[in-house]
């Protein structure tokens, strides 16, 4: 059954992104301010899809260096050994937990590209307008934002690795600068999702499939 | 109470009325699927009783130590805090505000708003104010990574094991408590309730703007 469609912003409303309380607005340039709570009003997220463009191009460069160079020295008498978030995962893998060497494969390496991919993906059919599988996006703009939050792991791991092992002057570990480019990665994905108005994927449709009516 | 009223999808903007719901129902958007209202099952005084819980637990997860590392004599011992200053003295100074951010000013902030919102909203009409409050924690939640921290920990502890033998500390168990609580408070808070009972901004809630007039705002 195909239905025709209602939006706040066709009915001349406008949504709070705070509380949610649909409202008239105050002008259709500027719909000014959320009765109930106070939050600026916005139609959509302003300049939504210059703002992720932006966001997730700077995460794209920042993901090359979080790569190559090292998260972790290890300094011991006998000199200092500099390994990258692949070495940490090879690590794990050859000290026989490989379930956590998984983990940190997914969660450092795969997820942050992941996020990138979908994050391009989703601005690109946004911008060409598509009105196919808008549903599918919008399930995959969701596990985007999910899942996010993940990819810190490598950060806390490195951290708490560098806390415990400072016994110096038998062996101690230091951050290398790779932490900063990863974490940078991970703040810039996570700002990119926030920015992302999902209600653009569906900007395009007039119609809607009722599913389970 | 009234709690039905129409709403916009956060995610595709579609216009639809919520429906009454019974106690651990959930409405979904009727186009794209996303869960608009979860009815919760517990009392109201649920949240309050868990955020104490949390917060108890969290002040023993950040001041007992975490982890001991025993080796070759030689004993050390970390907290969360105390290893984001660690980063900090070892001169990554952004990634030590990002994880102090992430695993210390962000959930405590979440609990100290929750505790401060839920004995607000004891009170009715719910004072601005409390409202102010509700946005924060709505904003600060996305930035509180306890479960990942906790990820974190295990992964460094397995690292560590190679080398050294290494104990769990007594904050460890206040740790686990936290990452258990925290979800369970974000499930039982029925953060609609309280803003349809929540005072305006503006004092007296303005004439109901909707297709139909049924975005009642209560009193």
């Amino acid at each position: 059954m195909t239905v025709a469609v209602v939006t706040a912003a066709r009915a001349g409303l406008v949504s709070c992104e705070s509380c949610h309380l649909v409202s008239r607005p105050a002008g259709t340039e500027e719909p000014g301010y959320c009765g109930r709570c106070g939050e600026k009003l916005e139609f959509r997220r302003h300049g939504s899809i210059a703002t992720t463009w932006a966001l997730a191009s700077a995460a794209a460069i920042c993901y090359i260096p979080a790569n190559l160079l090292p998260v972790l020295n290890t300094v011991t008498p006998q000199g200092s050994d500099a390994d990258t978030i692949m070495a940490g995962v090879i690590y794990l893998y050859t000290s026989g937990s490989w379930p956590l060497a998984l983990m940190v494969l997914i969660a450092s390496v795969m997820i942050p590209l992941g996020k990138l991919v979908s994050i391009a993906y989703l601005l690109i059919s946004v911008q060409r307008g598509s009105v196919k599988s808008s549903r599918e996006r919008t399930r995959l703009y969701r596990i985007v934002v999910i899942i996010g939050r993940w990819s810190m792991l490598d950060v806390f791991v490195d951290t708490f690795t560098v806390a415990m092992v400072q016994l110096q002057p038998l062996m101690s570990v230091q951050p290398g600068p790779g932490v900063l480019f990863f974490a940078a990665v991970v703040v810039l994905t996570m700002l990119a999702a926030e920015s992302f108005d999902p209600r653009l994927i569906w900007d395009s449709a007039n119609t809607y499939e009722l599913s389970n009516a | 109470m009234k709690l039905s009223e129409s709403v916009a999808c956060p995610d595709c903007d579609l216009l639809q009325h919520i429906p009454v719901l019974g106690p651990g129902r959930k409405a979904a958007c009727a186009r794209c699927g996303r869960t608009l209202v979860k009815q919760p099952t517990g009392s109201r005084d649920l949240p309050l009783a868990l955020t104490i819980a949390a917060a108890i637990a969290l002040i023993i997860a950040f001041t007992l130590p975490l982890m001991e590392l025993h080796v070759v004599g030689r004993f050390a011992s970390t907290t969360i805090p105390g290893a984001a200053l660690q980063m900090w003295l070892s001169g990554q100074y952004l990634v030590s505000v990002l994880v102090l951010f992430c695993a210390v000013i962000a959930p405590a902030g979440y609990l100290l708003f929750m505790l401060i919102l839920l004995l607000a909203a004891r009170r009715s009409p719910v004072p601005h104010w409390a409202a102010e409050m509700l946005r924060w924690v709505t904003h600060i939640q996305v930035w509180s990574m306890l479960e990942v921290v906790m990820l974190g920990v295990l992964v460094a502890l397995t690292k560590i094991a190679q080398l050294a033998s290494v104990d769990p500390g007594i904050g460890m168990y206040g740790f686990g408590a936290t990452i258990l609580l925290i979800p369970a408070i974000m499930s039982n808070f029925d953060k609609r309730e309280v803003w349809l009972r929540v005072k305006w901004r503006g004092g007296e809630p303005l004439p109901p703007a909707g297709p139909a007039d049924d975005v009642r705002a209560l009193r």
